[in-house]
């Protein structure tokens, strides 16, 4: 499907990523869980630590640990709201 | 007469040294406005963020979190004031702490006892000089500022608002700390390079904006599914509000401070230079009178000595 997520990843002091991308993997206090277009609104808070994962089109992904973070999904998009982001590293 | 010159010249070299400094000050405060003003745009879009996030929570959920309701007996309220950690920027810190002093003044009217937090130097050595007492203070960072020093500040602010709640009057409570029931916060906003003006806010209890839950634009709120429940969710993400907002607060003082900094230091320069010309015009017509001095000398001796000389 050519349907696309509007990512924006803001940590408190920069705007850290925003774009299109086709999947979001976060984990919240409940457990881990994929966002695709389409999904229902959601409110969660972050597991601390956290790593948020952006898969985009054509297989790549950015990754980011994050700290103190929420995860916001409504109709236009996904919204993570972090107090710090760093680039995770591309250990594993 | 020479010596007048040589005063004048002295003058004039001291003066041309402080325009150096004062120059030098004003330039690095205009390159530091500049910076604090794209630290505040750079926190704008986590701010607009969390409020929208803030508003579906607070439109879904019931809302009767203690950071958000008023108490029925305010006793005590906290004041945040945020001055500069040095000088020289003009009235910048002196404006605040008076706009301090009138909410102070006010609160005291209503029969609330202030307590006071300070963040800069400038604000906690006026009230120490005052020995007046300050519950909390932090300073070095008030020209850049970071968010973990904002969420130091809002930290021991909403460990001091939850621990008010039980208290009875000139009593500590349950948890035998005498806390606060209101928060409020003093800063500087920034309006344009030539205006900043002190204001005062309340940041606690907050007022959410409870948009009317069928009328908001566009139709219902969207129903949100809450990952864990709305009251938990709510817990962790009201300080975090505060916290922006108090980081919001201190990057607009910032670039405040350093706009009252450069106005302050450019007219420091401006004076500098009109005195530096003032007083290049009284030695060059002390050196000219001086000059004309031994002219009509030499030409006096001359003249007695041409005189004497016919004489003889």
């Amino acid at each position: 499907m050519a349907q696309q997520l509007h990512v924006e990843l803001v940590a408190v002091e920069e705007k850290v990523w925003t774009g299109e991308a086709e999947m979001v993997v976060a984990r919240t206090t409940e457990g881990e869980l994929g966002v695709l277009p389409g999904h229902a609104p959601l409110l969660g808070q972050l597991a601390e630590p956290s790593q948020v994962r952006i898969k985009q089109a054509g297989g790549q992904q950015v990754a980011y640990d994050v700290a103190g973070g929420f995860l916001s999904v409504t109709g236009e998009g996904v919204t993570v709201l972090a107090e710090s982001a760093t680039p995770a590293t591309p250990a594993r | 007469m020479a010596a007048q010159v040589r005063v004048l010249r002295q003058r004039i070299r001291s003066a041309k040294g402080m325009k150096k400094i004062t120059k030098a000050m004003e330039l690095v405060a205009t390159s530091r406005i500049a910076k604090a003003q794209a630290k505040v745009a750079a926190s704008l879009p986590y701010a607009e963020a969390i409020t929208g996030v803030l508003t579906a929570l607070a439109s879904n959920a019931r809302i009767d979190h203690p950071l958000l309701t008023p108490r029925e007996r305010v006793r005590r309220a906290g004041v945040l004031l945020v001055t500069a950690d040095r000088g020289l920027a003009g009235g910048y810190s002196s404006n605040a702490i008076r706009t301090a002093e009138s909410l102070i003044a006010r609160l005291r009217a209503d029969g609330k006892e202030p307590v006071l937090y300070v963040i800069g130097r400038k604000g906690v050595a006026y009230y120490r000089f005052r020995d007046r007492e300050i519950a909390g203070s932090w300073t070095g960072f008030s020209e850049q500022p970071t968010f973990d020093d904002a969420r130091e500040v809002g930290d021991t602010l909403i460990k001091a608002f939850t621990a008010g709640a039980d208290d009875t009057d000139g009593h500590a409570g349950a948890d035998g700390i005498l806390g606060v029931d209101e928060l409020h916060i003093v800063y500087t906003e920034f309006k344009s390079l030539m205006t900043q003006n002190p204001v005062s806010r309340i940041i606690g209890p907050m007022q959410v904006q409870d948009r009317p839950r069928s009328e908001a634009p566009g139709g219902v709120l969207p129903a949100y599914e809450f990952e864990p429940e709305p009251e938990s969710l709510l817990d962790a993400l009201l300080p975090k509000y505060i916290n922006t907002r108090i980081f919001a607060a201190l990057l607009e003082s910032a670039a405040s401070e350093s706009a009252a900094r450069r106005r302050a230091m450019k007219s420091a320069t401006d004076n500098a230079e009109e005195m530096i010309e003032k007083y290049t015009r009284e030695m060059n017509s002390a050196r000219q009178a001086g000059i004309t001095q031994e002219i009509s000398e030499i030409v006096g001796g001359a003249n007695a000595l041409a005189a004497s000389g016919s004489e003889v």
